[in-house]
């Protein structure tokens, strides 16, 4: 009996903890990342087109207040050579006590907040929304998809239809990603918004996954190194466990003589 | 241990016996290590050394984490991805340490539950489990206070729901909540004391543990027959028993391994699927969640907190009785609480003489009815409160307190007991075979 319950207290747990994140569903499509999966790696050139879209366009209004300018030359995400990032983080000024001026920001400093009071800090917006919770609110296709942190924001660029509405004195964009359907931010992105240097596809669809992806990697920086940490995990306890199932085989063998 | 005979410790060169006179500790660790144990406990015996392992990964990955944590309201979000991104392997403590309290739950309800069905609670083991309840009473609360720091949406809501629940006792309630918070709301006063109490509670849980285990060996293990260990002499003990070293550490250790690499998956591959993705966002008291929602381990309770609204006709007796001090929000509460309570005093509430659930053939049923009902309250508190959720949750709360408080003690006198083995040797060679009476050569 026990061997039952137990399978099942495994798939209950599973049940009720994706449970929690019902609310006013909008449509979150599936976008393939190469960063999914156990095996999955960021996209280097992927990380720094995103970060392109993200300084040229979302930065206007949106910061990335947790982000330290220097990982961007980290291994494992954009890996930018350090005199570029020195040049990025040159771009912004920041405020310096000692000479009550602004000066010009260096890698050690952080990217700027946000300068809109009501748009949100994105640096970890890819792991604070949940775009898959299904089915009936369940989150078991989380196991297959992921939690949809990138999918969501996404979906959410790529899915305005172009109905707008004002409500008291607020206009609001409509769109199939958003829970209820209507959103405050206005379109960001409309395709062919930005120039990549390396000529790469810059329709709708692509600047939407490559700004999303870099949003995870500022979400999740040391995700590669994560992963790595979980698969000599996994492979040393497996070894681990079979050396263990032997041992007590052998152990026990002298009092267990049924076959 | 339990009155089983085995050997003892004998000092032998003059230094032992010079130790063991003034502090026979080589003693206490050898009649640990050789306790004599029931040959034939199964798989769901292995959570004990799950626990005291989660109970080690948490404290050990706490104290480093606590080294780069700032108990601040303006810096404990910050500091958490200053662990993340720039402590050396931080993001590896931080996704251990909190999926491990997961670990830590799984484990330990898989120990109640399988206390609850072999009657582990039952005379003379009633110490062992009470100490058990309040060690998990101490995991609650040790949960909840950790889940705060990290000072995220669900941190400063949750703690403000919970806090609340306090406030809901008649008369000292409100006094009770200040104290609790240090002030008015959730502010800097609460997060430095939930991060003190944070740190202090799992050294209270170790203690615990250290009297639990004290408990169970003055007693001796229950086993899946609940058919206890002959204490007639060594020889007639050595056929029921083999010594916990190796035999049990061995098997143990096994399970544990297989365990972890689940556990290395989860925190490698998903160690945000059993998190909220709203405690990524900082707390922010202007801009209420539209879910509020607590960890995974709290839900049943959750359920069953919420499943008592004005309109049920108990809460409406009770609030009647008592001229309105008892109200919807406080019978809440203190079902909530008396959930767990009947599971203290279940050693009283079960009237069979029959320890193990195995020769209960009514018993068994409505043993897995509860399991089915813990998991459905899980799932029904993480629902939104309305119908048909309320109405299930109303049921599933039903049922947890009628199996305490009716079934159990009815079921002793109605159940017709299945034979037992009349001896652990018996139900080892039934169930592995091998001729139990040779001894182990």
């Amino acid at each position: 009996m026990f061997k039952k319950l137990a399978i099942s207290t495994v798939a209950a747990v599973t049940l009720a903890t994706a449970a929690f994140a019902a609310g006013g569903e909008g449509h979150i499509e599936d976008f393939d990342f190469s960063f999914e999966g156990p095996f999955g790696a960021f996209d280097q050139n992927q990380l720094q087109r995103g970060l392109q879209v993200y300084t040229e366009i979302c930065s206007a209004c949106h910061g990335l207040k947790f982000v330290p300018i220097r990982t961007l030359a980290d291994e494992g995400g954009p890996h930018m050579p350090e005199n570029q990032v020195r040049a990025y983080a040159a771009q912004f000024d920041i405020y310096d006590a000692a000479l009550d001026e602004d000066v010009p920001r260096k890698p050690s400093d952080f990217f700027p907040e946000s300068s809109l009071e009501n748009a949100p800090d994105l640096s970890l917006m890819a792991k604070a929304r949940a775009g898959f919770h299904g089915p009936y609110g369940l989150g078991i296709n989380q196991f297959v998809k992921g939690i949809g942190g990138t999918e969501y924001i996404a979906s959410i660029l790529t899915g305005y239809t172009g109905e707008e509405k004002e409500q008291a004195g607020v206009t609001f964009y409509e769109n199939t990603a958003y829970p209820g359907g209507w959103i405050a931010m206005a379109p960001p992105l409309y395709g062919e918004d930005v120039e990549f240097a390396d000529g790469h596809d810059n329709d709708l669809h692509h600047i939407a996954a490559d700004v999303s992806a870099f949003l995870m990697w500022t979400a999740e920086p040391k995700m590669m190194a994560r992963k790595q940490a979980g698969i000599v995990g996994v492979l040393l306890l497996t070894l681990l466990s079979v050396l263990l199932y032997m041992t007590n085989k052998k152990l026990w063998a002298p009092y267990k003589k049924k076959h | 241990m339990g009155g089983i005979p085995h050997d003892h410790y004998e000092p032998k060169t003059k230094g032992q016996k010079w130790l063991h006179g003034r502090l026979p500790i080589v003693g206490l660790m050898y009649a640990t290590l050789t306790a004599p144990t029931p040959k034939n406990l199964n798989w769901m015996w292995i959570w004990g050394i799950v626990l005291t392992f989660c109970l080690a990964l948490q404290i050990v990955t706490g104290i480093v984490l606590a080294m780069h944590y700032t108990p601040h309201v303006d810096n404990a979000f910050a500091s958490v991805e200053h662990i993340m991104r720039d402590v050396n392997g931080g993001y590896m403590l931080r996704y251990m340490h909190a999926n491990g309290a997961s670990l830590f739950f799984i484990a330990v309800y898989a120990h109640i539950f399988r206390g609850l069905y072999y009657g582990s609670y039952k005379a003379p083991r009633e110490v062992t489990w009470i100490i058990g309840i309040l060690i998990y009473l101490l995991m609650m609360a040790t949960a909840f206070m950790g889940y705060v720091l990290p000072w995220g949406q669900m941190s400063f809501w949750g703690a403000t729901v919970i806090t609340g629940l306090f406030g809901a006792i008649p008369f000292i309630g409100e006094s009770i909540q200040t104290l609790l918070l240090g002030g008015p709301a959730v502010d800097n006063a609460t997060l430095n004391r939930f991060f003190s109490l944070h740190y202090l509670l799992p050294f209270v849980i170790a203690g615990l543990v250290i009297l639990h285990i004290w408990a169970f060996h003055t007693t001796g293990n229950n086993n899946p027959t609940g058919v206890e260990v002959r204490r007639g002499s060594k020889e007639e003990a050595e056929k029921d028993t083999l010594p916990f070293w190796p035999y049990f550490v061995i098997k143990d250790l096994f399970a544990l391994a297989v365990i972890l690499v689940v556990f290395f998956a989860v925190v490698g591959f998903m160690p945000n699927y059993l998190g909220h993705p709203d405690n990524y966002i900082e707390a922010n008291a202007l801009s209420t969640p539209a879910h509020i929602v607590p960890e995974w381990y709290f839900l049943p309770f959750y359920a069953i907190l919420r499943a008592f609204t004005s309109e049920v006709w108990v809460v409406q007796i009770a609030s009647f009785v008592t001229g309105g001090i008892v109200d919807a929000k406080f019978f809440g509460v203190l079902a909530m609480f008396g959930a767990i309570a009947v599971l203290a005093i279940v050693p009283w509430l079960d009237t069979s003489s029959i320890r193990s659930g195995r020769f209960r053939p009514m018993f068994k049923w409505w043993f897995a009815l509860l399991v089915i009902d813990f998991f459905a309250l899980m799932w029904l508190g993480a629902m939104p409160a309305e119908e048909p959720y309320a109405s299930f949750s109303l049921i599933a709360s039903a049922y947890w307190f009628a199996y305490f408080l009716v079934i159990l003690p009815l079921l002793g006198v109605i159940e017709k007991p299945d034979a037992q083995p009349a001896t652990i040797e018996e139900d080892f060679a039934t169930h592995y075979g091998g001729d139990a009476a040779k001894p182990a050569e």
